[in-house]
C-alpha cells in the first residue's frame, strides 16, 4: 500500500522529466514527436546565445543572492534562536518567517514598488536590473537561510558553547571555532536551497528585473508562450545532470567518516 | 587557606530563590561533593562557580582574589559536562588541545601535554577518533583529559558517573579519586546519588532548597546526619520521632536516625529501645538481608547479616537496639 | 547589534514592501512612469478608493478569489493524500534508501518549474505525446483536449507542490516512535486501525503543516495557470499580474494583493505556529 503510493508518486513527478530526457535525443521538430536519434539539440542549444546569456546571469544572480541570504540568514537565525525574549519578538518572527509563506506574486509585486519608492525618495536604484533581481531573491532566500539556522542552533547542545568559553575561549573565539563548524551543513543547505530557488524563479524576477537583466526561467517563460522548442528538452537533460552531479557531490562530502 | 571560598551567594530565577546565601570553604587538594535532589541549587552553583551564572549577592573568591564578576574564560576554573559536551567536530587530540590553543601555547608544547594525557587516562591510539567512535567511558575520560589540560587547581564535574552504565560507575569512580590523588587538584563533584558522593569524596555537604543543610566526612555525615531531611535523603535510616517507640539515647533529641544494620532481633521485648513488630517483607540482597516490619505506627527497615535465620513474612519479631545507635536529629 | 542589523533588514525587505502594497491600494492609475499618483503627496491625502471599491462591488474579482482558493484546496487537498503515502513509503524504507528516495523526489525539480511546465503542454496539447499515443492504440479518432482545461492545471499544479507536502511528512513520519504502532497493534488494533489511531492523530501536525505550505503559495500561482490553464477560468494570481503587466493599474493591482493576503493571514499564521520560527 505505501509501495503503491511511493511508487505511484515518484512515476508521476519523474513521467514528463523522463519523457523530456528521452526526447532531447529526437530528431525531430515537434517536441515529444520521434524522428529518430539526433543530438541537434544539443548543438542548438549550445548555439543559442540569448539562452546562454540568461542562464549565465541567472547562476551569477543565484550565487550573489544565495551569498547574501546566508549571511543575512544567519543573523536573523541567530537572533531567532539566541536572543530570548526581546520587545517586538513575535514581530521579528513574523517578519522573518513572512517571505516563506507570502505568495510570490504579492512578494514580487511588494518589493518592485518598494523599488520605485526608493527610487523616488532616494534617486536609488536608479533603473532595475540584476541589482534588484539580486536583492529581491536575497529577501526570499534568508528566510529560508533563517529557519534552517535556527533550528540547528536550537538543537545544539548549550553545553558545547559553555565548555569552550570555560576552556579560555573569547565569545567570537567560541563562534568561529565552535558553532560555525558544527552549524556549517544548515549554513550549506540554506545557501543551496537559496541558489536554487533564485535559478527557478520567474514570478519576482519578471516584477524587480528591468530590460536587459533576463534571467533564464524569465527568457524560457516567454518562450513557452510562443512555444516550445526540443531545445528545451535538452536543456532540462543538461540541468538535470547539473543537478545530479551536485548532489552527488554533497552526498559524498556529508557522508560520515 | 581555602582554595575556594563562597560568601553568601544568593541566586534567584523569576521568583524562585536557587540558592540562599550560601557560604562554603573548600581546600586545596580536596575531593568535594555536593550532594541534593533536583532543585536543590547544586547544578546552579557549579554553574556561579565555572562563571556561567551571575549571583544576586554573594562573593566567589578563588585562591584569594574574588572572582564573582570575572568571564568563564578569565576562571583558572575547568568543569566537566555531565554531556561531557565533546566537541564532535574534533578528534580526540584536538577536543584534548582545544584549551590549549586558546590559551596560545606553543605548538610543541601542545603537542607533549595532549600526549601525556593520553597517557594519563589510557586514551592511546584513540588520539585521531572522532567523540562519536567511543564508547560512554572513553568519552568520559577525554572529557576529563580536556578540562585539565590546562592544569586548573579546581576542576568542576557535574554528575560526571550519571552517563555511564552502571557497571562501569564504580570504576570509574574510584579511578575519578586516584586521579585526583594524583594530582593533587581540589576536585568538586555534583552528585544526586549519595553512595556516590559517599565513596568517592573526603567531604561532602548536602545542599537542601538553596542551603546547605550539613557538610561532613561520609562518615559523620552517615553516622550522624544532623536532620531529619538529611537521614531521609541519605537514605535507608529510620527516622524514630521522639515520644512514639520508648526511647533512651545518650543526648536529648525531638527525633532520631537509627541506621538499619544496628537494629538487631532479640528474644525478650526490652523496656526501652525496642520494640515488637510483624514481618511485612524479606529481601535476600547476597551481602545482607532487607526486613520490613511493622512496628507500632511505624514500619522499620532492618538489615541483617547474611548468616543469620531470616524470619517469615507474618511472623511476630523483637526488634532492639543500643543507645547508641540513636543519632540526634536537630531538626 | 546584530538584532539592530537584523531588523533593518527586515523592516526594509519584507515590512516596508507590504505597507507600500497596503497603500498602493489607494493611488490613482495615470498614463506615465511610474503609471499612478500615490495616495500621499505633497499637498497630503491625494488617494482614491476606486480600487477598492471595484473588487468589492465587482463579482469578477471576488468570483476570481474564490476560484483560486478552491483551486489551492484541491490541490493542497491532493498533495496531502498522495504525499502522506510516499512519506510513509520513504519512512519505512532502510535508512540508507531514505536519502536515495528523497533524492528521487526532488531531483525532477531541478528541471526547472518552466521547463516542467513546457512537457507537460508537450504531453497534454492537441498533437501531443498522450493523444498520440491514445490515437496510435485505436482507443480514440479525435485528440483529447486535454491542455488548456481545469484537469490540466491541477495536474501541474500537484506536479509542482507535491514535494512541498512529501518533504515536512517524510520528516516526521521518520521521527516517529514505531513503538507506539507496535503497541497498539499489540493490544489487539488491526493494521487500519493502527493507522487511524495512532499515525494519523500523530502526524497531524505535520499533515496539517504540509496541507497549508502548498495551500498558502498554490492560492496565488501564476505560472502554472498560465501555461496550463483554460484562458477564461481567471485565479487571483493572474489577475494581479494581468493588472500589473498588461493593464498596467498598479493601484488594483496592490488592492488584489492586499485582499489575497488578507484572506491567507489566517492560513498564514496557522503555518507560522506549527513551523520552527515563532
Amino acid at each position: 500500500m505505501k509501495r503503491a503510493f511511493l511508487a505511484l508518486g515518484l512515476g508521476f513527478l519523474w513521467a514528463p522529466v523522463l519523457l523530456m530526457a528521452a526526447y532531447a535525443f529526437s530528431e525531430s521538430r515537434v517536441p515529444f514527436q520521434w524522428g529518430g536519434f539526433s543530438t541537434r539539440w544539443f548543438t542548438a542549444l549550445a548555439a543559442n546565445e540569448r539562452l546562454l546569456e540568461a542562464a549565465w546571469l541567472s547562476l551569477r544572480i543565484a550565487a550573489a543572492s544565495a551569498s547574501l541570504a546566508l549571511l543575512l540568514g544567519l543573523a536573523l537565525g541567530w537572533v531567532l534562536a539566541r536572543h530570548g525574549h526581546f520587545a517586538g519578538r513575535p514581530i521579528f518572527g513574523a517578519l522573518a518567517g513572512a517571505p516563506l509563506v507570502l505568495p510570490e506574486v504579492v512578494t514580487g509585486l511588494a518589493l518592485l514598488l518598494l523599488f520605485v519608492g526608493l527610487q523616488a525618495l532616494t534617486g536609488w536604484p536608479a533603473q532595475r536590473g540584476a541589482m534588484t533581481v539580486w536583492l529581491a531573491h536575497s529577501a526570499l532566500g534568508m528566510a529560508y537561510v533563517a529557519v534552517l539556522v535556527q533550528a540547528r542552533l536550537a538543537s545544539l547542545d548549550p553545553a558545547l558553547e559553555e565548555v569552550a568559553a570555560d576552556l579560555g575561549a573569547s565569545p567570537l573565539a567560541v563562534f568561529g571555532t565552535v558553532t560555525l563548524p558544527l552549524i556549517v551543513p544548515s549554513l550549506a543547505a540554506g545557501w543551496l536551497l537559496a541558489f536554487t530557488l533564485s535559478l527557478d524563479d520567474v514570478v519576482l524576477a519578471s516584477f524587480v528585473s528591468g530590460p536587459g537583466a533576463t534571467t533564464l526561467p524569465v527568457y524560457l517563460f516567454s518562450q513557452l508562450r510562443l512555444g516550445m522548442t526540443p531545445e528545451a528538452n535538452a536543456l532540462a537533460v543538461v540541468m538535470l545532470g547539473g543537478a545530479a552531479v551536485l548532489g552527488g557531490i554533497a552526498w559524498v562530502i556529508r557522508r560520515p567518516g | 587557606m581555602s582554595l575556594l571560598a563562597l560568601e553568601g551567594v544568593t541566586k534567584r530565577f523569576g521568583g524562585v530563590v536557587a540558592l540562599d546565601g550560601l557560604s562554603l570553604e573548600i581546600g586545596a587538594g580536596e575531593f568535594f561533593a555536593l550532594l541534593g535532589g533536583s532543585g536543590s541549587g547544586k547544578s546552579t552553583l557549579l554553574r556561579i562557580i565555572a562563571g556561567f551564572e551571575a549571583p544576586e549577592s554573594g562573593r566567589v573568591v578563588l585562591q584569594g582574589s574574588d572572582i564573582t564578576r570575572l568571564p568563564p574564560p578569565a576562571r583558572a576554573v575547568a568543569m566537566m559536562f555531565q554531556s561531557y559536551a565533546l566537541f564532535p567536530h574534533l578528534s580526540v587530540a584536538d577536543n584534548i588541545a582545544y584549551g590549549l590553543r586558546r590559551a596560545g601555547t606553543a605548538k610543541d608544547a601542545i603537542a607533549s601535554r595532549v600526549a601525556e594525557l593520553v597517557a594519563l587516562l589510557g586514551l592511546a591510539g584513540l588520539e585521531a577518533r572522532r567523540p562519536h567512535q567511543l564508547s560512554g567511558g572513553q568519552q568520559q575520560r577525554v572529557a576529563l583529559a580536556r578540562a585539565l589540560a590546562r592544569r586548573p587547581p579546581l576542576l568542576l564535574l557535574d554528575e560526571p558517573l550519571a552517563a555511564l552504565d552502571s557497571g562501569l560507575r564504580e570504576h570509574t569512580g574510584l579511578e575519578l579519586r586516584a586521579l585526583q590523588r594524583r594530582l593533587g587538584a581540589s576536585f568538586v563533584m555534583v552528585t544526586h546519588d549519595q553512595s556516590e558522593a559517599l565513596a568517592l569524596a573526603d567531604r561532602v555537604a548536602v545542599l537542601e532548597q538553596g542551603r546547605i543543610a550539613q557538610v561532613a566526612s561520609p562518615r559523620e555525615l552517615y553516622d550522624k546526619p544532623a536532620t531529619r531531611s538529611v537521614a531521609r535523603f541519605l537514605g535507608a535510616a529510620n527516622i524514630l520521632e521522639a515520644g512514639g517507640l520508648p526511647l533512651r539515647a545518650e543526648v536529648e533529641a525531638p527525633a532520631y536516625a537509627l541506621r538499619p544494620e544496628r537494629i538487631r532481633l532479640a528474644d525478650v521485648l526490652p523496656a526501652v529501645n525496642g520494640a515488637a513488630a510483624i514481618v511485612l517483607e524479606v529481601a535476600f540482597r547476597g551481602g545482607d538481608a532487607l526486613v520490613l516490619a511493622q512496628a507500632s505506627g511505624q514500619v522499620l527497615r532492618v538489615v541483617l547479616p547474611a548468616g543469620a535465620t531470616l524470619p517469615e513474612p507474618g511472623a511476630a519479631i523483637i526488634l532492639a537496639w543500643e543507645p547508641s545507635a540513636l543519632a540526634p536529629l536537630l531538626a | 547589534m546584530i538584532r539592530a542589523a537584523t531588523w533593518a533588514a527586515l523592516v526594509l525587505l519584507v515590512a516596508a514592501p507590504l505597507v507600500i502594497v497596503f497603500g498602493m491600494g489607494f493611488g490613482t492609475p495615470i498614463a506615465g512612469v511610474p503609471p499612478v499618483i500615490p495616495p500621499f503627496g505633497a499637498a497630503g491625502w491625494q488617494g482614491s478608493f476606486e480600487a477598492w471599491s471595484l473588487l468589492l462591488a465587482d463579482n469578477f474579482y471576488l468570483d476570481t478569489l474564490l476560484r483560486s482558493l478552491r483551486l489551492a484546496t484541491v490541490t493542497a487537498a491532493l498533495c496531502l493524500a498522495l504525499g502522506f503515502g510516499m512519506a510513509l513509503g520513504i519512512a519505512s524504507a532502510a535508512p540508507r534508501r531514505q536519502a536515495l528516495l528523497l533524492a528521487l523526489v526532488l531531483l525532477p525539480f531541478w528541471t526547472g518549474s518552466v521547463l516542467r511546465m513546457a512537457a507537460w503542454v508537450g504531453l497534454l496539447r492537441d498533437g501531443g505525446w498522450i493523444n498520440a499515443v491514445l490515437m496510435q492504440a485505436g482507443l480514440i479518432t479525435e485528440p483529447l483536449p486535454l491542455l488548456y482545461s481545469e484537469g490540466a492545471m491541477l495536474v501541474g499544479m500537484v506536479h509542482g507542490y507535491l514535494p512541498f507536502a512529501v518533504l515536512p511528512l517524510t520528516a516526521a513520519l521518520t521521527k516517529r516512535d514505531l513503538r507506539l504502532e507496535e503497541a497498539a497493534a499489540d493490544l489487539g488494533a488491526g493494521r487500519a486501525t493502527v493507522f487511524l489511531t495512532v499515525t494519523l492523530p500523530l502526524a497531524a501536525p505535520a499533515a496539517a503543516a504540509a496541507f497549508l505550505l502548498v495551500f498558502i503559495p498554490a492560492a496565488g500561482e501564476v505560472v502554472i495557470p498560465e501555461v496550463l490553464g483554460a484562458p477564461d477560468s481567471m485565479l487571483i494570481g493572474r489577475a494581479i499580474w494581468g493588472e500589473f503587466f498588461q493593464t498596467r493599474d498598479w493601484p488594483q493591482a496592490a488592492a488584489l494583493s492586499t485582499a489575497l493576503l488578507a484572506l491567507l493571514l489566517i492560513p498564514m499564521a496557522l503555518y507560522q505556529r506549527l513551523s520552527v520560527v515563532r
